[in-house]
C-alpha cells in the first residue's frame, strides 16, 4: 500500500538492522504510526476520534485487569466486592470510576467517530471494508459494556440484564430456549454473572484484534480527508510523524481534561444510583434504563407500541438491531460520487437538520419513562431514523447537484496546485 | 436492487412505527393517563439552609459534624438499619484516636461463636469488625416493620438522586397528608403502619418518623440537638459511608488537572510549532 512518496525505514544503529532482519517491528511501526505514513494534510480534529478510541481501548483493558484482580464473580459477592474495591483496595475507587467512566468516554468517541464518518461519508469505496469493520466494533463494543454493567450486581446490573436478555424471547419458537440457554436459567442469576465475567474480560482483547484489522484495511487507501477529494501527490500529504503525533498529542490532553473532571468531579454522573441498591429479584425498579450509551436503541426499542401482524415486542426488537445493521449497508444505499458533505448541499441539510436533531431526540427519550409524551415523540424520531438512512439517503443521493469540487487537498488548502498530476482520480471527477 | 431492498425495509419499519404512534395517540387522547398522586405532591429533596460542608469545588469533611451524624445513627437509626459496608475501624476518619476507636468498637455487640462450644453467642466489637446487623435476618426485618424491611444505609445517599439531600429532606419532611390530597386521591392517604412523606418515591413509607423532637440526642459536643441539625449531621455521616474517598478524590482531582492543562498546553504548542513549518492557509 501507501503512496510511492512514503519515506521509506532506514535501520541506522547496529541494533536496528539486526531486529530489522529477525522481526521487523520497527519498521512496522514506523510504516504504520511514524514517518512512513502519509496523510492527507487537511484533516480536521475530527479525525482524531480514531486515536482517542484506540487509547479508550487500553485504558479499559488496563483498568479492567486491575478491577478483574479484585472482583469477585459470584452473585453472592459481586456487591460487596465492588465497594470492597471502593472502600479498602488501595486508589481501587480511582481504578473502578476510571473503569466505568472510561466505557462512557469510549462510546461519546466511539459516537463522534461514527457521526464524522457520516458526514464526510467515510463508509465509501475505497473505504467500505474499514467501515464495515468499524461496525463489528461498535457492536461488539456494546456486548461489552452491556455485560460489564452487570458485573457490580446492583438493581440496575439485574433489572437491565433480565429486560435485554427477555427480548430474545420475543423471537419466534426459539425464542424461550434460547433466552434460557444464554442465561444458563430463567432469569439471571449466577450462572449468568459468570459467564458474563467471562465474555467481558475476553471480548475487549477480541476488539482489539478487530481494530488492528480495522487500521490493516485503512492503511490500504489511507485516511479520507475533510474534502472527500483522494490524495494526488506528495504536497496533499504530510507524513504521520509528527505531524499527526502532533495533533494527536493534543487532542488527547483535552480528552484527558474532560475525561477527567467526570472521574474525580462527577463519577456516578452517567451512572444510574439504583446501581447502589443490592440487586434484588423481588423488587422491580420503578424505571427501568439501560447505561446512556444505549439510548437511542432503547428509545427505538420502545417505540413500537402497537401489534401490526408481529407482536410489537418482536418489532421493536428488529427494529433496535435494524438501527445498527443500516450502518453495513451505507457504502451501497448512498451512491453520490461526493464524500464530503460540505460539497452535498441537500445531504448537508438533512444530515444537521435532520439526522442530528433525531439522534438527539432518541437519546433523551431512551433515558426518560415510557409514557407520553415520550413515546410518541420517539416514534416520530424512529420514522425518521429509518426514513432517513433506508429512503431519504439514496433518493438524496441520486437527485443531488453537489458543489464544485477543489482540484486537489493542496488546492483546498493553499488556493492553487501547480505540481499536482491531472487525471487518475475517477470517482471525484464528478 | 440493494437500494430498492432498502427503501421498501425502511418504509415498512416506518410504516409500523407511524401506525404505533397513531394508535398510542388516539389512546392518549381519547383516554389521556390519569394524574398520578406522585405526580402532583412529589418534591423535589433539598439540603439545609447552610448547606453541606462536603459539596461543591473544595470540598471538606465536618469532622464534628460526622462525629455528631455518626451519634445520631448509633443511638436512632441502628435500631432498625444496619451499615454493612462501614467496619468500626473506619471510624479513624472522623477524627477519633485509636484508643477511642477501640471502646467505641466495645460499645457494640457483634455475633460470635462460642470457641469451647460452637454456639452462637455475642461478644463487644473490636475495630476489625464491621457494623452488626439489628436483625437476625429480613424475615425478623420485615416482620417487625410492617412488612417493610429498612434498607442497609452504608450507601443510601449514593443509591437516591441528590441522596444526602434527600436524606436530609426525608428525615425533616414527615407531616399530615393534605386535605388535597385525601381528597383528589382517597388511596395515597397512608394506611395504617405507612406515614406521609412527600420526598418518599410513592409518599407513604413504613418508617415512623425516626426523629420527632429536639434533645432526642444529646451531643457529646453539646451542639444544640434540635431536629433539623440531627437531620443534617446523620446526612453529612450517610455521604461519608457511603463515598469515604469523597473529598481526597476531588483534592487529587486538582492536582491531575493542574498537571493535565500543564501538558496540554505543552502539547499544543509543540503541535504549533510541528505545524508551523507547514503552509497551511489559503494566501
Ligand atoms: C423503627 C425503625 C426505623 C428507624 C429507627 C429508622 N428507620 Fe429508616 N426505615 C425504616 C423502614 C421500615 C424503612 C423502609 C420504608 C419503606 O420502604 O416503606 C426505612 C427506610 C429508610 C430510608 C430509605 C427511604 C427510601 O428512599 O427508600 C432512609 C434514607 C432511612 N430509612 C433513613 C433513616 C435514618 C437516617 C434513620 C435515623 C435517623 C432511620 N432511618 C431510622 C425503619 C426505621
Ligand atoms: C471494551 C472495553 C470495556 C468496556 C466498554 C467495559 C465496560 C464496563 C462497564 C460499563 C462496567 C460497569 C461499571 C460499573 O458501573 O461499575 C465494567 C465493569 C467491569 N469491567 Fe469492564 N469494560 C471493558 C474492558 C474490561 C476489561 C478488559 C476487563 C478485564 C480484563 C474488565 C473488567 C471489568 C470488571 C472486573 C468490572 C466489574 C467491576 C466494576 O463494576 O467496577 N473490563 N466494565
Amino acid at each position: 500500500m501507501s503512496f510511492p512518496w512514503a519515506k521509506q525505514y532506514e535501520p541506522k544503529t547496529g541494533f536496528t538492522k539486526w531486529m530489522d532482519e529477525k522481526l521487523p517491528l520497527p519498521r512496522f511501526v514506523y510504516n504504520a504510526v511514524g514517518a512512513g505514513y502519509p496523510v492527507p494534510r487537511n484533516l480536521s480534529y475530527m479525525w482524531n476520534f480514531g486515536v482517542l478510541a484506540g487509547f479508550c481501548l487500553v485504558l479499559q483493558i488496563v483498568t479492567g485487569v486491575v478491577l478483574a484482580m479484585h472482583y469477585a464473580a459470584n452473585a453472592g459477592v459481586a456487591f460487596d466486592s465492588v465497594e470492597h474495591i471502593m472502600r479498602d483496595v488501595n486508589w481501587g475507587w480511582a481504578i473502578r470510576y476510571a473503569h466505568a467512566n472510561g466505557a462512557s468516554a469510549f462510546f461519546v468517541v466511539l459516537y463522534l467517530h461514527i457521526f464524522r464518518g457520516f458526514f464526510y461519508s467515510s463508509y465509501k469505496a475505497p473505504r467500505e471494508m474499514i467501515w464495515l469493520i468499524g461496525v463489528v466494533i461498535f457492536l461488539l463494543t456494546m456486548a461489552t459494556a452491556f455485560m460489564g454493567y452487570v458485573l457490580p450486581w446492583g438493581q440496575m446490573s439485574f433489572w437491565g440484564a433480565k429486560v435485554i436478555t427477555g427480548l430474545f424471547g420475543a423471537i419466534p419458537l426459539v425464542g424461550e430456549p434460547l433466552q434460557v440457554w444464554l442465561l444458563g436459567g430463567y432469569a439471571p442469576d449466577n450462572a449468568a454473572l459468570n459467564r458474563f465475567f467471562s465474555l467481558h474480560f475476553l471480548l475487549p482483547f477480541v476488539i482489539a484484534g478487530v481494530v488492528i484489522l480495522h487500521i490493516w484495511a485503512l492503511h490500504i487507501p489511507g485516511s479520507s480527508n475533510p474534502t472527500g477529494v483522494e490524495v494526488k501527490s506528495e504536497s496533499d500529504t504530510v507524513p504521520f510523524h509528527p505531524y499527526y503525533t502532533a495533533k494527536d498529542g493534543f487532542g488527547l490532553g483535552v480528552f484527558l481534561l474532560v475525561y477527567c473532571a467526570f472521574v474525580f468531579f462527577m463519577p456516578n454522573a452517567l451512572g444510574h444510583p439504583d446501581n447502589y441498591i443490592p440487586a434484588n429479584p423481588l423488587s422491580t425498579p420503578a424505571h427501568i434504563v439501560p447505561e446512556w450509551y444505549f439510548y437511542p436503541f432503547y428509545a427505538i426499542l420502545r417505540a413500537f407500541t402497537f401489534d401490526f401482524i408481529l407482536p410489537a415486542k418482536l418489532w421493536g426488537v428488529l427494529a433496535m438491531f435494524a438501527a445498527i445493521l443500516v450502518w453495513f449497508f451505507l457504502p451501497w444505499l448512498d451512491k453520490s460520487p461526493v464524500r464530503s458533505g460540505h460539497y452535498r448541499p441537500l445531504f448537508r441539510k438533512f444530515f444537521w437538520f435532520g439526522l442530528v436533531p433525531c439522534m438527539a431526540v432518541l437519546f433523551y427519550c431512551g433515558g426518560a419513562p415510557a409514557e407520553e409524551p415520550y413515546v410518541m415523540i420517539s416514534q416520530i424520531a424512529t420514522a425518521y431514523y429509518f426514513l432517513h438512512f433506508l429512503v431519504f439517503l439514496p433518493i438524496i443521493s441520486s437527485i443531488e447537484k453537489p458543489e464544485p469540487l477543489p482540484f486537489s487537498i493542496t488546492e483546498a488548502v493553499l488556493g492553487s496546485d501547480d505540481k499536482a498530476v491531472l487525471g487518475k482520480d475517477a470517482e471525484t471527477a464528478a | 436492487m440493494i437500494r430498492l431492498v432498502g427503501i421498501l425495509v425502511g418504509l415498512v419499519f416506518t410504516f409500523v412505527v407511524v401506525l404505533a404512534f397513531v394508535v398510542g395517540a388516539y389512546n392518549h387522547i381519547t383516554e389521556p393517563a390519569a394524574e398520578t398522586a406522585e405526580h402532583a405532591f412529589h418534591l423535589d429533596p433539598h439540603g439545609p439552609a447552610e448547606g453541606f460542608a462536603h459539596n461543591g469545588l473544595m470540598p471538606e469533611w465536618d469532622l464534628a459534624q460526622l462525629q455528631r451524624g455518626y451519634q445520631v445513627y448509633k443511638e436512632v437509626c441502628s435500631a432498625c438499619h444496619s451499615l454493612e459496608q462501614v467496619a468500626f475501624r473506619n471510624l479513624a476518619e472522623l477524627g477519633y484516636s485509636e484508643e477511642e476507636v477501640k471502646a467505641e468498637a466495645a460499645s457494640w455487640v457483634v455475633p460470635a461463636i462460642n470457641p469451647d462450644t460452637g454456639e452462637n453467642t455475642t461478644r463487644p466489637g473490636t475495630p476489625t469488625d464491621y457494623f452488626p446487623s439489628p436483625y437476625a435476618n429480613d424475615v425478623a426485618a420485615a416482620a417487625a416493620n410492617n412488612n417493610a424491611i429498612p434498607p442497609d444505609l452504608s450507601l443510601m445517599t449514593k443509591a437516591r438522586h441528590h441522596g444526602p439531600e434527600y436524606v436530609y429532606s426525608l428525615l425533616t419532611g414527615y407531616q399530615e397528608p393534605s386535605a388535597e390530597l385525601a381528597e383528589r386521591f382517597p388511596d395515597s392517604v397512608p394506611g395504617p403502619g405507612l406515614y406521609h412523606n412527600p420526598y418518599f418515591a410513592n409518599l407513604n413509607l413504613a418508617m415512623a418518623p425516626p426523629i420527632t423532637a429536639d434533645g432526642q440526642v444529646t451531643y457529646a459536643d453539646g451542639t444544640a440537638a434540635t431536629v433539623d441539625q440531627m437531620a443534617q449531621d446523620v446526612a453529612a455521616f450517610l455521604t461519608w459511608t457511603a463515598e469515604p474517598s469523597l473529598v481526597d478524590r476531588v483534592k487529587m482531582g486538582w492536582m491531575v488537572m493542574g498537571f493535565l492543562l500543564f501538558v496540554t498546553i505543552l502539547a499544543w504548542l509543540a503541535k504549533k510549532s510541528v505545524w508551523s513549518t507547514l503552509k497551511t492557509r489559503k494566501d
